[in-house]
């Protein structure tokens, strides 16, 4: 998934963020693309037919009324509704659109930096050994010949080399998790520290070694041996720079989605905000439960019947307010109307929440029994039947289309109650069904996936509806995280807040308590009668 | 009752009760129940108005019993029985004192919060015993 920055207070000095300023242009026509006005009440919504990840049962009600484009498609207003159908053809749009000029930049920028990476490794590697065998190429004669001690440094540095050769590819040569849109900038510091130091041991090798052609070939090989070993203490370097550093935790910080409040909180050590980011992202696949924008229509059509009765008119006439005043004024008599008017839309939300949560518990229970009942169709067979009696034996996957047909109404109307039809279709359930079968499942974990919002990665990639994001930052993407700082991570339809506290000091004391110091005594209240 | 402080003599308005013990088969009773006493937890005695009070107070009166004719009542302290000290006993004392087979008639000094403001109010802030 590639990442862009949109930070309005530097310009775009730094060189890596070539390929993010084309994003940018990119991600902003897209952004004023998406933004139309929604409240319009035309119905009228034109579907562009679109890659399938064909929905439940064909089900149709999900793509919207029409199916092909309308005739006067120029002359009507094209608008969008509220509902689901809009995310998912604006998500289709935008794949069209991704997956045509999908990363290039970004993979311009990422074999640069390996290249880099992998001619820096060579000459780092390198250099040891040119240190010893240069002075056997250049005067044979002239050298000392090599004694035991020698030798034995000989058998050091290829040791030292091989660790550094494997720690090396442990710590840099993994596969890159994402792309950030700033340099890491622990790596380009240990990087120029690096080629510093080799410059170095190389130029203190070409006037003094080489101009001078030394005969000592023992120092020349000690020489080689400490280049390595502080090659290996950079590592050493490396490894707290990158890795430890960030491993106690520092910040508590508190992510929330836009669009449903979905809240979570994680611990995160000495990050720079980009990493930060990464993290929050990697947790966000794993812990939050998918967006369904299906659920989100309802405020919003309330919303608009809040303010649909009203309208304001200015009679004064124009032009003797500020436009700033007239806009104030209006929303005060807005407000004022508003509160005036006897608003029973609560009474209404009440009694229908009440009437959803019933139709849902009734549509559950018959989903139940006819899954229980489902299940007791199939049974699995032990070898030695297999071998006694040849019935129609049917592997999983057969198995699971032959009882699905009887389970499938009740699941589709369940649903498409909870509006979760567009999250699975047939397919998936099929194969979630052979695989529960498969794995001697009862029917209450078959139906658990389907009962309540899965994490995101639990759905294939074409549900997410999260796959590119920008970072939206005060400070720079490069500084550290800080307490109280603030950043958005935005998706196209909904974004993550992300708001940062700094972990308290904590000022422990200690007190002793002698254990044979714990005594009690008998406290009675009696009453006697005499 | 005055506040109590320990070490100093306690200053108390106290009335004379006299009990005659009721034999009912083979024991002698009088009719009430006591708590309290210098061996007890006095914050649960829910008579005193000072929980530091360690002394023997009248729980229940049984009814129709001796006690009850003679005027004894709930959350009465009892001071004296039979001229024997009873501000500083432990509870098992005090009822040995109470329950002595050979005494017929217990006379008590008790003492109630009633009987210090019946006092005030008369004399005018004048105590006496």
């Amino acid at each position: 998934m590639d990442t862009e920055s949109t930070y309005s207070g530097y310009s775009y000095y730094s060189g890596r963020s070539r390929g993010s300023h084309r994003h940018g242009e990119r991600s902003r026509d897209r952004d004023r693309h998406k933004s139309r006005n929604k409240d319009s009440r035309s119905e009228k919504s034109v579907t562009i037919n679109s890659p399938p990840a064909e929905p439940l049962l064909g089900d149709s009600s999900v793509r919207g009324g029409e199916q092909v484009q309308d005739d006067n498609w120029g002359e009507t207003t094209t608008a969008v509704t509220g509902t689901s159908e809009h995310s998912l053809s604006q998500e289709d749009i935008v794949r069209i659109t991704k997956d045509l000029e999908d990363s290039v930049g970004l993979d311009c920028r990422r074999y640069f930096t390996l290249t880099l990476a992998v001619v820096m490794g060579l000459l780092v590697f390198l250099t040891p050994v040119a240190f010893l065998v240069l002075p056997h190429l250049l005067w044979p004669e002239k050298l000392q010949s090599c004694g035991t001690a020698c030798e034995g440094l000989f058998i050091s540095v290829a040791f030292k080399l091989l660790i550094l050769l494997l720690a090396v590819w442990a710590l840099f040569f993994r596969s890159p998790r994402a792309g950030l849109p700033r340099v890491f900038v622990f790596r380009a510091l240990l990087a120029v520290l690096v080629l510093l130091f080799v410059m170095s041991y190389w130029l203190f090798y070409g006037v003094r070694i080489l101009d001078t052609q030394d005969d000592n070939y023992q120092g020349i090989v000690q020489y080689a041996v400490s280049l390595v070993d502080a090659l290996l203490f950079i590592h050493y370097l490396a490894i707290v720079l990158l890795e430890l550093r960030q491993l106690q935790p520092c910040f508590s910080v508190c992510v929330m989605r836009s669009t449903d409040g979905e809240k979570r909180h994680y611990n995160l050590g000495q990050l720079s905000i980009q990493r930060a980011a990464l993290a929050i992202l990697e947790h966000y696949y794993c812990d939050f439960p998918v967006h369904n924008p299906a659920l989100l229509s309802a405020s919003k059509s309330r919303a608009a019947k809040h303010l649909a009765g009203l309208k304001v008119y200015n009679v004064d006439g124009p032009g003797n307010n500020a436009a700033a005043g007239m806009a104030h004024s209006q929303s005060r008599a807005m407000i004022a109307a508003a509160a005036r008017r006897r608003d029973t839309s609560h009474n209404e939300l009440y009694y229908e929440d009440a009437e959803h949560e019933r139709r849902v518990r009734k549509r559950k229970a018959r989903l139940v029994v006819a899954v229980e009942e489902a299940f007791t169709h199939i049974k699995r067979m032990q070898e030695e039947e297999q071998k006694k009696t040849p019935v129609d034996v049917m592997d999983p996957r057969e198995a699971a289309q032959a009882i699905f047909p009887s389970m499938a109404r009740a699941l589709q109307k369940y649903l498409r109650t909870t509006k979760q039809q567009h999250c699975h279709s047939m397919e998936s359930i099929q194969q979630h069904l052979a695989f529960c079968i498969t794995n001697n499942m009862t029917p209450k974990a078959f139906l658990e996936s389907y009962l309540s919002a899965g994490p995101t990665l639990q759905y294939s990639r074409s549900h997410w509806l999260a796959r590119q994001w920008t970072l939206i930052s005060d400070a720079s993407v490069t500084s550290g995280l800080s307490d109280g700082c603030v950043f958005q991570l935005k998706c196209v339809d909904f974004s993550l807040v992300v708001t940062t506290k700094k972990i308290p000091y904590i000022q422990m004391s200690e007190e002793y308590i002698d254990p044979k110091s714990h005594k009690f005594v008998l406290r009675l209240q009696s009453e006697t009668s005499v | 009752m005055s506040n109590f402080i320990p070490g100093q003599p306690l200053v108390a308005v106290v009335q004379r009760i006299e009990i005659k013990k009721l034999r009912q088969g083979d024991n002698l009773i009088l009719g009430f129940s006591i708590g309290g006493g210098i061996d007890q937890d006095p914050g649960q005695n829910p008579f005193s108005d000072d929980k530091a009070d360690k002394g023997i107070y009248v729980t229940r009166i049984t009814p129709g019993g001796p006690a009850e004719t003679a005027d004894l009542r709930m959350g009465d302290k009892i001071m004296q029985v039979n001229g024997y000290d009873m501000t500083m006993m432990t509870h098992d004392q005090a009822r040995k004192r109470l329950t002595k087979k050979n005494e017929d008639v217990v006379r008590l000094l008790v003492t109630r919060k009633s009987l210090e403001e019946a006092v005030k109010n008369s004399m005018g802030g004048h105590q006496r015993q």
